[in-house]
C-alpha cells in the first residue's frame, strides 16, 4: 500500500518540498526529503484519492452517466483498462506508458487534464505526488473506512504538547492558518459547562473561576464538571437522539408508553457512571442474554423499544413487525457502524459494498428479538411486594383451583385457536379478530410489546414462568372471543376474574420497563424481493458484511436467539473500523460543531472523507485503549488548546475557511432545544435539578396536542413545570412545541446530527411564551431580590451575570439603562398594561425590569454557546 | 473540499428566514435546485391543498356505478372479497349501493353527487380524478404516503419540499401554513408528521395557524406587553445583537435580527389575516361565514385565499374526519355539509379574482371506501357504513394549469379497482411538482447518504392532467 520515494521530489521541487511538503506529511516523506533519510513513502488513500476526487471523479468517477471517455479512475480496474482510445490511463511502474501522466504533464490546453474550465489545475506537487504514485506501481487501498485504525505518532509541533493540539496546529500551519487565542475565562466556563452538562454556569461558579489563580484552575472545572450528575443529563439527550427515544407508541391512536422513561434513566446514569461504552453497547443490544446481566443491564435493551408501535385495526401484525426489524438494523447501522445500511434493504446498496443479502444477514440478528415489558422494581418496591407476594400466589392459586381442568381447557382450546388462526387465518372471523386483538391489545395502555401474548401461548406451558402464567390468564379472562363466550358464562369466569383483579390490588406493585425476549418459534430470515416482506426469496442466518471484520462463532445459549450478543461484541472488538471512530467523531462533533467526518452518519463511500484522518484514528485508538471510557475521551478534547480557543470568527478564516474545517477557531452556535429552556429557567432561578424520574409535561397551548389523535395535555402540577427539557414528555404526533420549534429531531428515526435553524418562530416563542415570560418575571424577581439596594446598574451587571456570564461593557449598560428609562415611562403611561403584565401574586418587581430581563433571555449571545 | 457553503447550510442557516428568496436565486451558482425547478416552466405558483382527511368515500361523491343499484344487499364476487382485508378484521361481502343520486353539472356535464351542489356550480372549473390509487389501508401509512411519498415517519411533507424547492415569497408570513377543521370528532391521523419538515430543518415546516385565539403560537404579546413596548424591547435587543455581532464577526447574527423583525411584522400579519372586514358581504355569504355548519371550514377556505394573495406558497387545509365506517349516509351529509360550499367558493373566489391560474387547489383524502358496506356490531341496518379502501379513489384539481371539466380515469363496475389511466399517489405527486415548474426526479435531499425524493423511485406526470 505503499511505495518508496527515492528521488521522486527531491531535484526539481526542493525548496517547494522543503516549504510545503515539510508540512503537508508530518510522516516519513518528510523526514526523506529533508534529508534524514528515512523512507519517504505515498499512501492512495491520504495522498492520491483526494487528488483523483477533487479533480477526476466528476468525469471519471463511480457515476457512468457522466462518464468520459469510458473512464473511471476511482477502481484500480478502471484506470489500468484499455480505453476505447487504445490507451491506458495507468500502467504501473511505466510513467510514459500512462495516459494519465501524459495528460496531467501536458502543456498543451487541448489534451492537459484536468480540463481548464474544470477550474483550478493540477499543483506542480499534486502532479509529483501521482508520478511517484505510478512509478511505485499505483497500488489502490480499499476505502479508508474498511482498515481499522492505526495510531500515528502525533506530528511534533514546538511548544504544542497535547497530542489532539499537535494535529489540529500541523495541519493549520499547512494551510497557512494561525490558531486564535485563548478564549476569555468566562466564555470558556460558559462554554465547557454548556457543553459538558447543557447548563450554563452559576454566577458563583463564574466568580469562583475567574479568581482561581491556580494554574490547573481549569481542569479542576472540568473535572466537577465531569462528575455532575448533570453530565448524564446532557449527553444522555445526545444519546437518545440516536436511539429516537420517545414516549409514546407513534402511528394513529399514538398510545402512551408510560414505562419508556426507564431506559432514559438507564441512559443517562450509565453516562453519569461513566459505563465503558463497550458494555453500554452490549447492555442495549443484548443485555437481555448476558447471563450476569442482571436488571440493569436489561434495562439497556430499552435501546431496542424506541421503534414505533401500529395498534390500528386492520394493520398486518408482521408488515409492523417487519418494519420494527429494519428500523432496529437501520438505527444500529446509523448509531455504531456510521453505515446507511437501509440503502441494501430492497437492492445491493449502490455506493458501500454492502450486498442485499448481508442487508438481511443483519437482519437476522433481529428478527427473533420480539418485545416484552419486565419487572424492574424501582428503589421501595422490591421489598414490599416480597412480603405479600408469597401470600397473594397461595390465594391466586387456590381460587384458579376452584375452577379447575373445565377452565384449563377452556383456555387450552384458546390457545390451540390462536395458535390455528394465526396459521390458517381466513377461516372464521371471530377467530382472526380475537388473533389481531390479541396483538392490538396486549397491554396497550402500559406501552407493552404486542406480540407477547402470542408468544407466551407459543411457549411450551412448562416451560412458561409463573408471571407468563399468570399475565396470559388474565389477558384471556378479559377478553372472550364469541365462540367461547356461552361456555365462559357457563363456567361463571367474569367472577374469577373479579377476584382475581381484587386480589392483585393486595399485592404491593413493581415497576415495569421495556426490554426485549427471543421469540420463542424460530423465525427464519429470508431476503425480500425489493424489499417486499411478503416476497421471500433465499434463507440467510445472521451475520455481519465480509467487508468488516469476522464475527466470532455464536454461543450455544437460548435456541433461537441468533447472536445479537456476539454481534455487540463485534461492534465493540476493538478490531472494528468503524465503532470506535464512529462514536469519537460524533464526541468530536459535539465539542466542535462538525465531525472530523461532517457527515457523522455516514461513514462509507458517499460520505466525507475526514478532515484529519490520523487524528480520528488516534482518538479511535486512544478510546478502545482507555477501556472506552467517554468521560475520558472528552476530558482530553476540552483540555486541548484547541477546544480552549476564542470563537471569534477572523475574517480570513471566513473567507477561506468558512466552514471551520481547520479549526482555526472554535464553533460558535445556537443552544439546542433543550439547552435553551435550561438555560432560561437556570437564568431565571426557576430551574428544577432533580436528576431522573418519569416526563413531565410542561405548560403548552392546548392546541398543540389537538394536532394528534384525541391528546390532552394536562401540564404537570408544581416544580415538575420547570424541569430540564431532558424530561419532557414526547409524543410522536404532537411532539412538544417549543422543543421542536428548535430543531428537536423526529422521533421517528435515529438522528446523528441536529439541524440548527434561526427562524420566527423561535423569535416569537422567546418574546411571547407564557413560559418564557415567566422565565423574564423570575429573572426579573432575582435580580431585584438578589441586589437589594435600588440601583439599576448593580442589578444590570447581575442579571447580565445570569444569562450570559460576563459583565456589560459601558456601552451595553448606558443602552440597557436607556431602555430601562424607556420602559418605565411605557408602563408609566399606561398603568393598565402593568397590571395585566403583573397581576395579582406576581412576584414584586418593576413591569420595565420584566421587559428588561426578556431582552437578557432574548440576546444573541444567551441563545449562543461560544 | 469545495469551500462555497452547500445548499444545506444556507437552509440550516436560516436564510429562507429573511423572507422572499428563492433557494435557487441564492445559489444559482450551485445549479442542482435550479436544474429542478427550472426543467419545466411553471404553471402554478401557489398550491391549496384540501385535505380530507380519514378517506372519503368516492362511491357517494364522485364516482357513480349506477349499476350497483340492482346488486344492493347481494354479495359481491368473491375475488373481489378475496382482495380484500377490512380494518376492523371484518369480512365484508355486502353490495351497499349508494345512497345518493348523481347529477350532470356544467357545460362539462360532469357527474356530482347531490350532496354537492355547490362543488356542481364550480364543475367545469374541475379536474376530477377518479382513479387514485395506492396500497397502504391504514390511515396513517396512506395519510404520510399522501403528504409524504412514503407510508413511514420522518420525511418531508409536500409543503415541505415546495419551501425547500421554491423558498417563500411572504416578507411577513411563513411560506407554508397549516389550517384545521373538523367534524367535532377531532383530527383522526399522523398528526403534525403531516407538515412535518421530517429530515430537513424546521425552516420547512408547516406552520399551523388557527382561526380563532392565537393564530400563530405565541403570535400574540405577553398581558401587559404592548405593541409600542414590543417594538421597543426589539429595538434595544437590535441594537445589542448589532453590537455582539461586531465583536464576533458572525453574520449569523444578522439573520436572527432579521428573524425578529419578520416575527415582529407577523405579530400583524397573523391577526390581519384573520381581520374580514375587507371582506364583502357577498363574499362572507359565499363561504358561508355566517352559518354555523360552514363556519369552521369556510374561515378556512377564506383564510387560503387571502394567504395565498400575500404570497404563502403552501396553504394546507385538513378537514377530519370523513372516516364513516358507520352511518355513512348521515355523516357523509354533515361533511359535505361543512366543506362543499366553502371549497366551492374557493374555487369561484380564485378565479373571480384572476387567482386561480396561479394557484393549484387540490382535493383529496388518504383513500376512499369500498364498495361493499360495513356493519358494525350494534349498529342497526340503515346505518352502514363503508371501510377503507386504497385501491381506488376519487379527489379533484383545479387551476395551476389543470385541465378543467374533465373526469379522469375509470373504475370497474363496483369502483373496486381502477381499469383506465390509473394515478397512483406518487403519479399526483409527480404531477403537482410538475405544474410548479419542478422535475420530481430532481429535486432531491440528501440525508444518510442517500438523494431523496418526495416520489420516492417512482411517480410520473400524468400528462393527462395537464391544459
Amino acid at each position: 500500500m505503499t511505495t518508496s520515494l527515492p528521488t521522486c521530489l527531491e531535484t526539481s521541487h526542493k525548496k517547494l518540498a522543503i516549504g510545503l511538503l515539510a508540512c503537508v506529511f508530518g510522516g516519513p516523506l518528510c523526514h526523506g526529503q529533508l534529508g534524514h533519510g528515512a523512507e519517504p513513502e505515498v499512501r492512495f488513500n491520504r495522498d492520491i484519492l483526494p487528488i483523483l476526487a477533487d479533480h477526476c471523479f466528476t468525469c471519471h468517477g463511480f457515476d457512468p452517466a457522466g462518464r468520459q471517455a469510458g473512464l473511471r479512475l476511482d477502481t484500480r480496474a478502471g484506470a489500468l483498462t484499455e480505453l476505447e482510445s487504445g490507451a491506458r490511463a495507468v500502467v504501473p511502474g511505466d510513467l510514459a506508458a500512462s495516459e494519465l501522466w501524459a495528460r496531467v504533464s501536458s502543456s498543451d490546453p487541448a489534451t492537459r487534464m484536468p480540463p481548464a474550465e474544470q477550474g483550478r489545475g493540477l499543483s506542480s506537487r499534486e502532479r509529483e505526488l501521482l508520478r511517484c504514485w505510478i512509478e511505485g506501481g499505483a497500488p489502490y487501498e480499499p476505502h479508508w473506512a474498511w482498515i481499522a485504525p492505526v495510531a500515528v505518532e502525533p506530528p511534533m509541533m514546538a511548544g504544542v504538547t497535547e497530542p489532539v493540539d499537535r494535529f489540529i496546529r500541523d495541519r493549520l500551519a499547512r494551510e497557512g492558518f494561525t490558531p486564535s487565542p485563548p478564549a476569555d475565562r468566562i466564555t470558556l466556563l460558559r462554554r465547557v459547562s454548556l457543553d459538558l452538562t447543557g447548563l450554563p454556569p452559576a454566577p458563583a461558579e463564574i466568580e469562583a473561576f475567574e479568581n482561581d489563580p491556580r494554574p490547573d484552575a481549569y481542569e479542576r472545572v472540568v473535572e466537577r464538571l465531569l462528575q455532575s450528575p448533570h453530565f448524564g443529563e446532557h449527553w444522555g439527550r445526545w444519546w437518545l437522539d440516536l436511539a429516537h427515544y420517545a414516549d409514546s407508541d407513534g402511528y394513529l391512536q399514538d398510545f402512551l408508553r408510560p414505562v419508556a422513561w426507564r431506559y432514559r434513566q438507564w441512559v443517562v446514569d450509565a453516562f453519569n457512571r461513566d459505563l465503558p461504552f463497550d458494555e453500554f453497547t452490549g447492555h442495549q443490544l443484548a443485555g437481555d442474554l448476558l447471563p450476569d446481566g442482571g436488571v440493569m443491564a436489561r434495562l439497556g435493551t430499552g435501546y431496542l423499544r424506541n421503534t414505533l408501535s401500529n395498534r390500528e385495526g386492520g394493520a398486518d401484525l408482521e408488515e409492523y413487525r417487519v418494519n420494527q426489524v429494519r428500523d432496529r438494523v437501520q438505527s444500529v447501522g446509523t448509531t455504531w457502524l456510521g453505515l446507511t445500511v437501509g440503502c441494501a434493504q430492497c437492492h445491493d446498496h449502490k455506493f458501500d459494498p454492502l450486498s442485499q443479502r448481508e442487508y438481511y444477514q443483519l437482519y437476522a440478528f433481529f428478527n427473533v428479538t420480539d418485545e416484552a415489558n419486565f419487572d424492574a422494581p424501582l428503589p421501595g418496591e422490591w421489598e414490599p411486594h416480597q412480603a405479600s407476594k408469597g401470600a397473594h400466589d397461595r390465594q391466586r392459586a387456590e381460587l384458579v383451583a376452584r375452577w379447575g381442568e373445565p377452565l384449563a381447557q377452556l383456555q387450552a382450546e384458546w390457545e390451540r385457536m390462536m395458535l390455528r388462526t394465526e396459521a390458517q387465518p381466513g377461516e372464521d372471523f371471530g377467530w382472526d379478530r380475537a388473533l389481531e386483538l390479541l396483538g392490538l391489545q396486549w397491554g396497550q395502555n402500559l406501552g407493552e410489546g404486542q406480540l407477547e401474548g402470542l408468544n407466551i401461548i407459543k411457549t411450551p406451558p412448562e416451560k412458561r414462568t409463573a408471571a407468563q402464567r399468570d399475565r396470559l390468564l388474565d389477558y384471556f379472562l378479559g377478553a372472550p372471543p364469541p365462540a367461547l363466550t356461552a361456555r365462559f358464562n357457563e363456567l361463571k369466569l367474569a367472577e374469577l376474574k373479579a377476584q382475581l383483579d381484587a386480589l392483585a390490588k393486595t399485592l404491593p406493585k413493581l415497576s415495569r420497563a421495556p426490554g426485549v425476549m427471543a421469540a420463542p418459534v424460530a423465525r427464519p430470515t429470508h431476503v425480500h424481493v425489493r424489499g417486499d416482506y411478503l416476497r421471500p426469496a433465499e434463507p440467510v442466518t445472521a451475520g455481519t458484511p465480509a467487508i468488516l471484520p469476522p464475527l466470532r462463532a455464536r454461543r450455544e445459549t437460548v435456541s433461537n436467539e441468533p447472536g445479537r450478543r456476539e454481534l455487540a461484541e463485534w461492534l465493540v472488538s476493538g478490531q472494528h473500523p468503524l465503532t470506535a471512530r464512529v462514536t469519537v467523531n460524533r464526541l468530536w462533533q459535539e465539542l466542535f460543531g462538525r465531525g472530523l467526518v461532517a457527515t457523522s452518519e455516514n461513514f462509507g463511500l458517499r460520505g466525507d472523507r475526514p478532515s484529519h484522518p490520523e487524528l480520528l484514528d488516534w482518538l479511535a485508538v486512544r478510546f478502545v485503549a482507555q477501556g472506552w471510557s467517554v468521560k475520558s475521551l472528552l476530558r482530553t478534547l476540552v483540555l486541548s488548546q484547541t477546544y480552549r480557543q476564542s470563537s471569534q470568527l477572523r475574517p480570513e478564516l471566513l473567507e477561506r475557511d468558512p466552514r471551520n474545517i481547520w479549526l482555526a477557531r472554535q464553533g460558535r452556535w445556537r443552544l439546542s432545544a433543550e439547552q435553551v429552556r435550561d438555560a432560561g429557567l437556570a437564568a431565571s432561578g426557576l430551574l428544577n435539578t432533580v436528576v431522573g424520574g418519569p416526563s413531565v409535561k410542561p405548560p403548552q397551548p392546548a392546541s398543540v396536542s389537538k394536532e394528534g389523535y384525541a391528546n390532552t395535555w394536562e401540564a404537570s402540577p408544581g416544580a415538575d413545570r420547570y424541569r430540564r427539557g431532558l424530561y419532557t414528555w414526547l409524543q410522536r404526533t404532537s411532539p412538544f412545541a417549543q422543543l421542536v420549534t428548535f430543531d428537536l429531531p423526529d422521533t421517528s428515526r435515529s438522528c446523528s446530527r441536529r439541524e440548527r435553524t434561526n427562524t420566527p418562530l423561535q423569535a416569537l416563542t422567546l418574546l411571547n411564551d407564557p413560559v418564557f415570560f415567566e422565565m423574564a418575571v423570575a429573572l426579573a424577581a432575582r435580580v431585584t431580590r438578589e441586589i437589594a439596594e435600588n440601583d439599576d446598574a448593580r442589578r444590570l451587571e447581575r442579571a447580565w451575570r445570569l444569562t450570559v456570564g460576563r459583565r456589560p461593557t459601558p456601552e451595553e449598560r448606558d443602552r440597557m439603562l436607556a431602555s430601562l428609562t424607556q420602559q418605565r415611562e411605557l408602563f408609566a403611561a399606561d398603568p393598565a398594561a402593568a397590571a395585566e403584565l403583573l397581576p395579582p401574586g406576581s412576584p414584586p418587581v418593576e413591569p420595565a425590569w420584566v421587559t428588561t430581563a426578556s431582552v437578557l433571555l432574548n440576546l444573541d449571545e444567551f441563545l449562543e454557546r461560544e | 473540499m469545495p469551500t462555497t457553503p452547500s445548499r444545506r447550510e444556507f437552509l440550516t442557516h436560516g436564510l429562507h428566514g429573511l423572507g422572499g428568496v428563492a433557494l435557487w436565486q441564492l445559489l444559482a451558482s450551485e445549479g442542482l435546485a435550479e436544474q429542478a425547478v427550472r426543467q419545466v416552466a411553471p404553471r402554478a405558483r401557489n398550491v391549496i391543498f384540501l385535505f380530507m382527511m380519514g378517506g372519503p368515500s368516492q362511491l357517494d361523491l364522485f364516482d357513480p356505478k349506477p349499476g350497483m343499484a340492482a346488486l344492493h344487499g347481494q354479495p359481491i364476487p368473491d375475488s373481489l372479497v378475496k382482495a380484500k382485508k377490512s380494518s376492523t378484521g371484518q369480512v365484508l361481502e355486502t353490495v351497499m349501493a349508494s345512497p345518493r343520486v348523481f347529477h350532470k353539472a356544467g357545460q362539462s356535464g360532469l357527474e356530482l353527487s347531490d350532496w354537492l351542489p355547490h362543488t356542481a356550480r364550480v364543475a367545469d372549473e374541475l379536474c376530477v380524478v377518479r382513479s387514485l390509487w395506492c396500497e397502504q389501508s391504514n390511515h396513517d401509512p396512506a395519510q404520510l404516503l399522501l403528504h409524504c411519498g412514503t407510508p413511514l415517519f420522518g420525511s418531508p411533507s409536500l409543503g415541505s419540499w415546495l419551501s425547500y424547492g421554491l423558498g417563500s415569497e411572504s416578507q411577513n408570513l411563513p411560506g407554508y401554513l397549516v389550517l384545521l377543521s373538523d367534524d367535532g370528532h377531532g383530527l383522526e391521523g399522523a398528526g403534525s408528521a403531516l407538515w412535518g419538515s421530517g429530515f430537513m430543518p424546521s425552516t420547512h415546516r408547516g406552520v399551523s395557524f388557527r382561526n380563532q385565539g392565537d393564530p400563530v403560537l405565541h403570535v400574540r404579546n405577553p398581558p401587559g406587553i404592548s405593541r409600542g413596548t414590543q417594538r421597543a424591547r426589539l429595538d434595544v435587543l437590535r441594537d445589542l445583537n448589532t453590537r455582539h455581532q461586531q465583536v464576533t464577526g458572525d453574520a449569523e447574527i444578522a439573520a436572527r435580527i432579521a428573524a425578529y423583525e419578520m416575527a415582529f411584522r407577523m405579530q400583524t400579519a397573523a391577526p390581519d389575516l384573520l381581520d374580514f372586514a375587507d371582506e364583502t358581504l357577498a363574499t362572507r355569504v359565499a363561504y358561508g361565514l355566517d352559518d354555523a355548519p360552514t363556519r369552521p371550514f369556510g374561515t378556512n377556505c377564506l383564510l387560503a385565499r387571502r394567504m395565498v394573495e400575500r404570497g404563502v406558497r403552501f396553504v394546507h387545509l385538513v378537514h377530519s374526519s370523513w372516516d364513516h365506517h358507520s352511518d355513512l349516509n348521515g355523516r357523509l351529509q354533515k361533511n359535505c355539509q361543512m366543506t362543499d360550499q366553502p371549497a366551492a367558493a374557493l374555487v369561484a373566489d380564485l378565479r373571480q379574482r384572476g387567482l386561480l391560474d396561479e394557484t393549484l387547489v387540490v382535493w383529496a383524502g388518504e383513500f376512499g371506501r369500498t364498495p361493499m358496506g360495513e356493519v358494525r356490531r350494534g349498529i342497526n341496518v340503515g346505518k352502514e357504513g363503508r371501510d377503507h379502501h386504497p385501491q381506488a379513489f376519487s379527489g379533484w384539481l383545479a387551476g395551476g394549469g389543470v385541465k378543467p371539466g374533465i373526469a379522469w380515469g375509470r373504475t370497474d363496475d363496483f369502483g373496486f379497482h381502477v381499469v383506465e389511466e390509473g394515478v397512483h399517489v406518487h403519479d399526483l405527486q409527480a404531477t403537482l411538482l410538475h405544474l410548479l415548474g419542478i422535475d420530481h426526479e430532481r429535486l432531491t435531499y440528501r440525508f444518510q447518504g442517500r438523494n431523496h425524493r418526495l416520489t420516492d423511485v417512482s411517480g410520473r406526470v400524468v400528462s393527462g392532467l395537464l391544459a
